[in-house]
């Protein structure tokens, strides 16, 4: 155990009723206007937000799937509200676990002071499949790896906060953000005049104007793409929506070369040099010069102009090391080992299995937890205790006894609820958060961030792949 | 901030490039398929009907699939194969399909009105069956594919930065024009010297619906007047004022090279080509036969293209 445990609610905490069903004020006017409503006219608002997200084109793909390899994110119409001290709350916790990241990452690139201090188990680190050494002793312009942060956070109370995880490779989801406060502003535009939400529209703004402030030494006026594997990603929409927004190129591997120690992009008028790689495609996939070799979506040499410092790429290569879930324990241990302060928001209490007291507690109390693949993400590989058959867990057990060191387990957390429209109409649905953190000349966090809702009735799975949805995130302001 | 306004990626440029020839084809197929269908409605021998849909096909290869599939030219099956099949790549789903293939790979120089009328396009087409067209007819399928196009090219018109994407656009649009028209002419190549009786009543019907087809009629009527072979011929050859004519596609092409890069060898070469066309005697040219003409014109058409792509798309 790391952290103290989150308290066992009698009930989910739901973020717009007290438990005696009284209106919380982050949703005062909100709740009025839900009130008076019509049901038909939500049905109306939810069949208009469903066509406008179709036209959108706003898809992602499933692949393996000939006939409709095109699936949409479910659209909730009701916003997910927060009021403004809680935003405070978790906006300078969002900052300072991203800055914690940051420092761990440049420190074990360079001096791996953490490591010799004996914070963190430096074979955790330098054996991690993530740990690029490649990018050893390469100074980074203003030491940021991850420029753009994804930070996941769960609530259970009042001011029960945790992080479930930290996406510093290549997080998505900000356009659904983007483009589900548009979508709300066009189907509610009376909502937005009575109740003083923040705007969130700026995020491509300040991205690029982050991105423009790591160009390599002595370009003054960098030329910036967007790097994508393709319009058969599955995060393809979001990649041309946030281009067309900053104004940068959408680029794919193949419009891109090496020459000459700079990289070059495929224009009309000939090579055109290229100063700045925002890249939406893995470390694994990036050079196959470097990495994996059978890769055709990245681009041949492109690790070496990293290293001469003549491109800026972004996120850099080898942030995985940081957010991969081993080291997820440790950044309570980074934010008090570079920044001398205490964690503003908690982790999840997490048993590392390596720990023989935790991995003892763990198969006592496997039908209470949730176990985890230490490499594993998307769900894939994991054990849900509470639904979870006897022989299944035996069966896991054997595998926990093989291999204790790749595993990790969480106790069930009880994520809070927000109302949802459904089939029946307005019900509680689980929700989660994450919040998406710039750093750039400071670390900043857009007040909002991607809601995503868990539309089957008691289940705590919010994955789109698994049936989740998002809902518009809005921030109050004092 | 860097890039300016003067560059951008190859790649792109060739989306573009094909967004405008797919778009311009799928509407032109509709056309084309309208005046066969019109003309299907005189009275025929069963022999005749087969001859009219054979030549909606541009190539032997193109009658050969065909019949891997289907065993005659019933209007039927070659309506099917000319609108929804998948299989057909010159289908008008295939052409939408690789439109809108298209829109999503240059989405970031495309606004977002432009993105959305393709896909709702995208979207209709897909919900549209063979059953459908049986009930409702042909007629109410090929006007919804030309609405569509008028509205997508409007919208383009209407709401994109005029730049080199935009020109790429027009360079596609106005390119796939020349093709379709010298196809067009070269459906009815040999009716073209045969002597023209006036009081025809079927001959007339059948340079009218011809002239629908290139979107001329109304405007023939109004320039020349009486139907006769040899102004249809000039018209859609040579007369600039009519969007759809040979030379008006070659002089729209060649502006726009020029635009793009005025040394560019292609833009060059088309010049020369316009002037070629520009400088035919018609009455030799009816004597020699169309057909001669017509392939000498695809093959330069052809031979612009490759040379576009080298001058623009860093071809490797």
């Amino acid at each position: 155990m790391t952290n103290s445990g989150p308290k066992e609610p009698q009930k989910f905490f739901d973020e717009m009723l007290e438990p005696d069903g009284t209106v919380r004020m982050a949703y005062a006017q909100y709740g009025e206007w839900l009130d008076a409503v019509s049901k038909d006219t939500l049905i109306r608002k939810d069949e208009q937000a469903d066509m406008m997200f179709r036209r959108l084109g706003i898809t992602f793909t499933v692949y393996g799937d000939a006939e409709s390899t095109e699936r949409m994110i479910p659209f909730d119409i009701i916003p997910r509200i927060i009021d403004p001290n809680e935003w405070d709350y978790l906006a300078r916790g969002t900052i300072q676990r991203v800055e914690a990241l940051n420092a761990f990452l440049d420190d074990v690139y360079h001096d791996q002071a953490i490591l010799k201090a004996g914070r963190i188990p430096p074979e955790l680190v330098l054996n991690n499949d993530a740990y690029r050494p490649e990018m050893l002793d390469l100074d980074l312009p203003r030491r940021i790896y991850g420029h753009i942060a994804g930070v996941d956070v769960v609530r259970t109370g009042p001011r029960e906060f945790y992080v479930l995880e930290d996406n510093v490779r290549t997080p998505s989801g900000v356009s659904y953000m983007l483009e589900n406060r548009q979508t709300m502003m066009r189907l509610f535009p009376e909502l937005f005049a009575t109740n003083h939400v923040a705007p969130i529209g700026r995020y491509p703004t300040e991205l690029r104007n982050n991105l423009k402030s790591v160009a390599p030494v002595g370009v003054d006026d960098p030329t910036i793409v967007l790097l994508t594997p393709g319009r058969f990603n599955s995060a393809y929409f979001e990649h041309a929506f946030l281009a067309t927004e900053m104004g940068v190129r959408l680029v794919e591997g193949q419009d891109l070369f090496v020459d000459e120690g700079l990289v070059f992009m495929r224009t009309t008028s000939g090579p055109r040099r290229v100063d700045v790689i925002y890249r939406r495609i893995d470390d694994d996939f990036i050079d196959p010069l470097a990495f994996r070799s059978d890769s055709m979506l990245g681009v041949p040499g492109l690790l070496s102009v990293v290293r001469r410092g003549r491109v800026t790429l972004a996120n850099a290569i080898g942030t995985g090391v940081a957010d991969d879930k081993a080291m997820y324990v440790y950044v309570p241990e980074m934010i008090r080992f570079y920044l001398g302060e205490e964690p503003i928001l908690q982790n999840v209490p997490t048993y590392s299995l390596r720990n023989p007291d935790d991995f003892k507690y763990v198969l006592e109390n496997l039908e209470n937890l949730v176990v985890k693949e230490t490499h594993g993400s998307g769900g894939y590989g994991m054990l849900v205790g509470p639904k979870s058959t006897k022989k299944e867990r035996e069966e896991y057990a054997q595998r926990l006894k093989a291999e204790p060191e790749a595993f990790i387990a969480q106790p069930t957390l009880s994520l809070s609820t927000c109302p949802t429209w459904v089939d029946e109409g307005v019900a509680p649905r689980h929700v989660d958060l994450r919040p998406f953190v710039l750093s750039g000349r400071r670390t900043t966090v857009m007040p909002g961030g991607l809601t995503r809702v868990a539309l089957k009735e008691g289940s705590l799975v919010v994955n789109s792949s698994q049936g989740g949805g998002t809902k518009d995130t809005w921030v109050l302001e004092r | 901030m860097n890039p300016g306004p003067t560059t951008m990626l190859s790649r792109t440029a060739d989306n573009l490039y094909w967004l405008g020839r797919y778009v311009e084809r799928a509407e032109n197929s509709a056309r084309l398929l309208d005046g066969t269908h019109h003309l299907n409605l005189l009275p025929l021998t069963s022999d005749e009907q087969s001859e009219l849909w054979h030549k909606l096909f541009q190539s032997q290869n193109e009658v050969d699939a065909f019949l891997e599939k289907h065993n005659q030219f019933s209007d039927r099956a070659v309506i099917e194969y000319l609108t929804l099949e998948r299989d057909n790549p010159s289908s008008i789903l295939s052409c939408i399909n690789s439109a809108r293939d298209n829109t999503r790979a240059a989405r970031a120089e495309l606004t977002t009105e432009i993105s959305q009328c393709m896909n709702q396009t995208w979207i209709d087409i897909r919900g549209v069956s063979m059953q459908q067209i049986d009930d409702r007819g042909i007629q109410d399928f090929l006007d919804f594919i030309k609405e569509r196009a008028h509205l997508f090219k409007g919208v383009i018109y209407g709401t994109m930065r005029r730049g080199e994407p935009f020109l790429f656009w027009e360079l596609g649009t106005a390119l796939e024009r020349a093709e379709n028209t010298s196809r067009l002419i070269m459906t009815r190549a040999d009716a073209f010297h045969r002597v023209h009786r006036r009081d025809d009543g079927f001959d007339f019907y059948r340079w009218g619906t011809f002239l629908r087809s290139a979107n001329a009629y109304s405007a023939y009527r109004q320039i020349y007047g009486d139907i006769d072979p040899v102004s249809v011929a000039e018209m859609l050859i040579l007369n600039t004022n009519i969007p759809r004519s040979l030379l008006a596609c070659i002089e729209d092409t060649t502006d726009i090279l020029k635009t793009l890069r005025r040394e560019a060898p292609c833009a060059e070469m088309s010049e020369r080509l316009a002037a070629e066309v520009r400088a035919i005697r018609l009455d030799q040219v009816l004597r020699s036969g169309l057909d001669n003409f017509l392939n000498d014109f695809r093959k330069q058409v052809h031979a612009l293209s490759d040379q576009i792509r080298i001058d623009f798309m860093m071809v490797r």
